[in-house]
Protein backbone atom coordinates (compact mmCIF):
# COMPACT_ATOMS: atom_id res chain seq x y z
CA UNK A 1 0.00 0.00 0.00
CA UNK A 2 1.30 3.42 -0.94
CA UNK A 3 1.97 5.76 1.98
CA UNK A 4 -0.75 8.35 2.45
CA UNK A 5 0.30 11.99 2.72
CA UNK A 6 -1.05 15.06 4.48
CA UNK A 7 -0.01 18.68 4.19
CA UNK A 8 -1.08 21.42 6.60
CA UNK A 9 -0.68 25.18 6.48
CA UNK A 10 -0.53 26.60 10.01
CA UNK A 11 -1.29 30.32 10.08
CA UNK A 12 -2.39 31.03 13.66
CA UNK A 13 -0.12 31.89 16.57
CA UNK A 14 -2.31 31.56 19.64
CA UNK A 15 -2.41 28.86 22.31
CA UNK A 16 -5.86 27.59 21.26
CA UNK A 17 -5.09 27.51 17.54
CA UNK A 18 -1.77 25.79 18.13
CA UNK A 19 -3.71 22.60 18.86
CA UNK A 20 -5.33 21.67 15.52
CA UNK A 21 -2.14 21.44 13.42
CA UNK A 22 -0.16 19.51 16.05
CA UNK A 23 -3.04 17.16 16.95
CA UNK A 24 -3.78 16.37 13.32
CA UNK A 25 -0.13 16.00 12.38
CA UNK A 26 0.77 13.69 15.29
CA UNK A 27 -2.33 11.56 14.79
CA UNK A 28 -1.84 11.30 11.03
CA UNK A 29 1.77 10.25 11.64
CA UNK A 30 0.53 7.57 14.07
CA UNK A 31 -1.80 6.32 11.35
CA UNK A 32 1.12 5.97 8.98
CA UNK A 33 0.81 9.21 7.01
CA UNK A 34 3.80 11.15 5.79
CA UNK A 35 3.14 14.68 7.10
CA UNK A 36 4.42 18.16 6.37
CA UNK A 37 3.38 21.41 8.03
CA UNK A 38 4.06 24.76 6.43
CA UNK A 39 4.14 27.51 9.07
CA UNK A 40 3.41 30.97 7.78
CA UNK A 41 2.53 34.37 9.20
CA UNK A 42 1.44 34.03 12.87
CA UNK A 43 1.87 30.27 12.63
CA UNK A 44 5.62 30.87 12.87
CA UNK A 45 5.12 31.41 16.62
CA UNK A 46 4.57 27.65 16.89
CA UNK A 47 8.15 27.01 15.80
CA UNK A 48 9.77 29.25 18.42
CA UNK A 49 12.16 27.55 20.83
CA UNK A 50 10.21 29.09 23.70
CA UNK A 51 6.50 28.38 23.44
CA UNK A 52 5.62 29.90 26.80
CA UNK A 53 4.60 33.16 25.13
CA UNK A 54 1.62 31.54 23.37
CA UNK A 55 -1.57 33.13 24.65
CA UNK A 56 -5.30 32.80 24.19
CA UNK A 57 -7.50 35.87 23.97
CA UNK A 58 -11.17 35.81 25.00
CA UNK A 59 -11.48 39.39 23.67
CA UNK A 60 -13.83 39.46 20.70
CA UNK A 61 -14.17 35.67 20.88
CA UNK A 62 -17.84 35.01 21.78
CA UNK A 63 -17.37 31.26 21.18
CA UNK A 64 -14.96 30.87 24.07
CA UNK A 65 -16.52 29.72 27.36
CA UNK A 66 -15.00 31.50 30.36
CA UNK A 67 -15.08 28.92 33.14
CA UNK A 68 -12.94 28.50 36.21
CA UNK A 69 -10.67 25.44 36.37
CA UNK A 70 -10.98 25.13 40.18
CA UNK A 71 -13.55 25.12 42.95
CA UNK A 72 -16.70 23.07 43.51
CA UNK A 73 -18.63 21.70 40.55
CA UNK A 74 -21.34 24.38 40.55
CA UNK A 75 -18.64 27.08 40.47
CA UNK A 76 -16.71 25.41 37.63
CA UNK A 77 -19.93 25.29 35.62
CA UNK A 78 -20.47 29.05 35.72
CA UNK A 79 -19.82 30.91 32.50
CA UNK A 80 -18.30 34.32 33.23
CA UNK A 81 -19.74 36.56 30.59
CA UNK A 82 -17.36 39.52 30.70
CA UNK A 83 -18.06 42.36 28.26
CA UNK A 84 -15.39 43.12 25.64
CA UNK A 85 -15.13 46.70 26.88
CA UNK A 86 -14.14 45.46 30.35
CA UNK A 87 -11.73 42.83 28.97
CA UNK A 88 -9.92 45.44 26.93
CA UNK A 89 -9.40 47.73 29.92
CA UNK A 90 -8.13 45.23 32.48
CA UNK A 91 -4.32 45.05 32.30
CA UNK A 92 -3.06 41.46 32.03
CA UNK A 93 -6.51 40.08 31.21
CA UNK A 94 -5.08 37.94 28.40
CA UNK A 95 -2.38 36.52 30.67
CA UNK A 96 -4.94 35.62 33.33
CA UNK A 97 -7.20 33.94 30.74
CA UNK A 98 -4.17 32.05 29.37
CA UNK A 99 -3.22 30.86 32.86
CA UNK A 100 -6.75 29.60 33.47
CA UNK A 101 -6.80 27.88 30.07
CA UNK A 102 -3.49 26.13 30.80
CA UNK A 103 -4.90 24.89 34.12
CA UNK A 104 -8.02 23.57 32.35
CA UNK A 105 -5.82 21.83 29.77
CA UNK A 106 -3.93 20.15 32.61
CA UNK A 107 -7.13 19.18 34.45
CA UNK A 108 -8.55 17.53 31.33
CA UNK A 109 -5.45 15.47 30.53
CA UNK A 110 -4.95 17.35 27.27
CA UNK A 111 -1.34 17.42 26.07
CA UNK A 112 0.64 20.67 26.23
CA UNK A 113 1.74 22.30 22.98
CA UNK A 114 5.47 21.66 23.63
CA UNK A 115 4.65 17.96 24.24
CA UNK A 116 2.56 17.68 21.07
CA UNK A 117 5.25 19.38 19.01
CA UNK A 118 7.86 16.99 20.41
CA UNK A 119 5.61 14.05 19.51
CA UNK A 120 5.35 15.40 15.96
CA UNK A 121 9.13 15.74 15.80
CA UNK A 122 9.59 12.17 17.06
CA UNK A 123 7.13 10.96 14.43
CA UNK A 124 9.22 12.71 11.76
CA UNK A 125 6.62 15.29 10.81
CA UNK A 126 8.46 17.67 8.48
CA UNK A 127 8.15 21.31 9.50
CA UNK A 128 8.79 24.15 7.10
CA UNK A 129 8.95 27.81 8.10
CA UNK A 130 7.95 30.45 5.60
CA UNK A 131 11.17 32.37 4.91
CA UNK A 132 9.26 35.40 3.60
CA UNK A 133 7.39 35.77 6.91
CA UNK A 134 10.60 35.30 8.90
CA UNK A 135 11.96 38.39 7.15
CA UNK A 136 8.66 40.28 7.19
CA UNK A 137 8.33 39.92 10.97
CA UNK A 138 12.03 40.53 11.58
CA UNK A 139 12.64 37.12 13.16
CA UNK A 140 16.01 35.41 13.29
CA UNK A 141 16.59 31.73 12.57
CA UNK A 142 18.16 31.41 16.02
CA UNK A 143 14.72 32.02 17.60
CA UNK A 144 13.37 28.82 16.07
CA UNK A 145 13.94 25.17 16.89
CA UNK A 146 16.47 23.25 14.79
CA UNK A 147 15.36 20.37 12.55
CA UNK A 148 13.12 22.64 10.48
CA UNK A 149 13.51 23.85 6.93
CA UNK A 150 12.96 27.29 5.46
CA UNK A 151 11.16 27.72 2.17
CA UNK A 152 8.43 29.44 0.22
CA UNK A 153 5.16 28.67 -1.50
CA UNK A 154 6.81 26.59 -4.21
CA UNK A 155 8.40 24.39 -1.53
CA UNK A 156 4.96 23.80 -0.04
CA UNK A 157 3.41 22.81 -3.37
CA UNK A 158 6.19 20.34 -4.11
CA UNK A 159 4.77 18.10 -1.37
CA UNK A 160 1.16 19.38 -1.20
CA UNK A 161 0.53 18.48 -4.84
CA UNK A 162 0.98 14.81 -4.03
CA UNK A 163 -1.09 14.65 -0.84
CA UNK A 164 -4.35 12.90 0.02
CA UNK A 165 -5.29 15.55 2.58
CA UNK A 166 -4.40 19.23 2.48
CA UNK A 167 -5.70 21.67 5.10
CA UNK A 168 -5.37 25.38 5.81
CA UNK A 169 -5.54 26.12 9.53
CA UNK B 1 -7.46 -12.98 27.96
CA UNK B 2 -3.68 -12.92 27.98
CA UNK B 3 -1.71 -9.95 26.76
CA UNK B 4 1.98 -9.19 26.21
CA UNK B 5 2.11 -5.53 27.19
CA UNK B 6 -0.10 -3.13 29.11
CA UNK B 7 -0.61 0.58 28.46
CA UNK B 8 -2.20 2.83 31.06
CA UNK B 9 -3.71 5.77 29.14
CA UNK B 10 -6.17 6.68 31.90
CA UNK B 11 -6.59 10.42 32.45
CA UNK B 12 -5.20 11.25 29.01
CA UNK B 13 -7.23 12.99 26.36
CA UNK B 14 -7.26 12.98 22.55
CA UNK B 15 -4.97 12.33 20.75
CA UNK B 16 -2.65 10.97 23.48
CA UNK B 17 -4.27 7.51 23.96
CA UNK B 18 -3.81 6.83 20.23
CA UNK B 19 -0.25 8.19 20.11
CA UNK B 20 0.75 6.09 23.15
CA UNK B 21 -0.94 3.03 21.64
CA UNK B 22 1.04 3.48 18.45
CA UNK B 23 4.26 3.80 20.45
CA UNK B 24 3.52 0.74 22.59
CA UNK B 25 2.68 -1.37 19.55
CA UNK B 26 6.09 -0.41 18.18
CA UNK B 27 7.68 -2.23 21.11
CA UNK B 28 5.82 -5.47 20.33
CA UNK B 29 6.40 -8.24 17.79
CA UNK B 30 3.82 -9.02 15.13
CA UNK B 31 0.98 -11.11 16.61
CA UNK B 32 1.55 -9.98 20.20
CA UNK B 33 -1.29 -8.38 22.14
CA UNK B 34 -1.46 -4.95 23.78
CA UNK B 35 -3.92 -4.11 26.52
CA UNK B 36 -4.88 -0.43 26.74
CA UNK B 37 -6.91 1.17 29.51
CA UNK B 38 -8.37 4.62 28.94
CA UNK B 39 -10.89 7.02 30.47
CA UNK B 40 -11.42 9.13 27.33
CA UNK B 41 -14.89 8.26 25.94
CA UNK B 42 -13.70 9.45 22.50
CA UNK B 43 -11.06 6.71 22.49
CA UNK B 44 -13.71 4.03 21.82
CA UNK B 45 -14.38 5.29 18.32
CA UNK B 46 -10.76 6.38 17.83
CA UNK B 47 -9.31 2.94 18.64
CA UNK B 48 -11.62 1.36 16.06
CA UNK B 49 -10.55 3.94 13.47
CA UNK B 50 -6.89 3.49 14.37
CA UNK B 51 -7.14 -0.29 14.00
CA UNK B 52 -8.95 -0.03 10.70
CA UNK B 53 -6.38 2.33 9.20
CA UNK B 54 -3.22 0.68 10.51
CA UNK B 55 -4.15 -2.97 10.00
CA UNK B 56 -3.78 -3.82 13.70
CA UNK B 57 -6.64 -5.95 14.97
CA UNK B 58 -8.89 -4.63 17.73
CA UNK B 59 -9.82 -7.87 19.49
CA UNK B 60 -12.15 -6.43 22.11
CA UNK B 61 -13.51 -3.28 23.72
CA UNK B 62 -14.90 -3.48 27.24
CA UNK B 63 -16.37 -0.88 29.56
CA UNK B 64 -15.70 -1.05 33.26
CA UNK B 65 -17.29 1.90 35.08
CA UNK B 66 -15.52 5.01 33.78
CA UNK B 67 -12.81 2.93 32.14
CA UNK B 68 -12.46 1.42 28.72
CA UNK B 69 -10.28 -1.63 28.13
CA UNK B 70 -9.01 -2.47 24.67
CA UNK B 71 -7.10 -5.50 23.44
CA UNK B 72 -5.22 -5.03 20.21
CA UNK B 73 -3.16 -7.54 18.26
CA UNK B 74 -0.19 -6.12 16.42
CA UNK B 75 -0.27 -6.48 12.64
Amino acid sequence: METKKMALIATKGTLDWAYPPFILASTAAALGYEVQIFFTFYGLQLLKKDLSDLKVSPLGNPGMPMKMPFGPKWFKGLNWNIPNAVQSLVPGYESIATGLMKQTIKNCGVATIPDLRDLCMEAEVKMIACQMTVELFGFDHSEFIGDIEYGGAATFFEFAGETDICLFI
Amino acid sequence: MNFDKELDARGLNCPLPILRTKKSLGELESGQILKVSSTDPGSVKDMQAFAKQTGNELLSTAENGDEFIFLMRKH
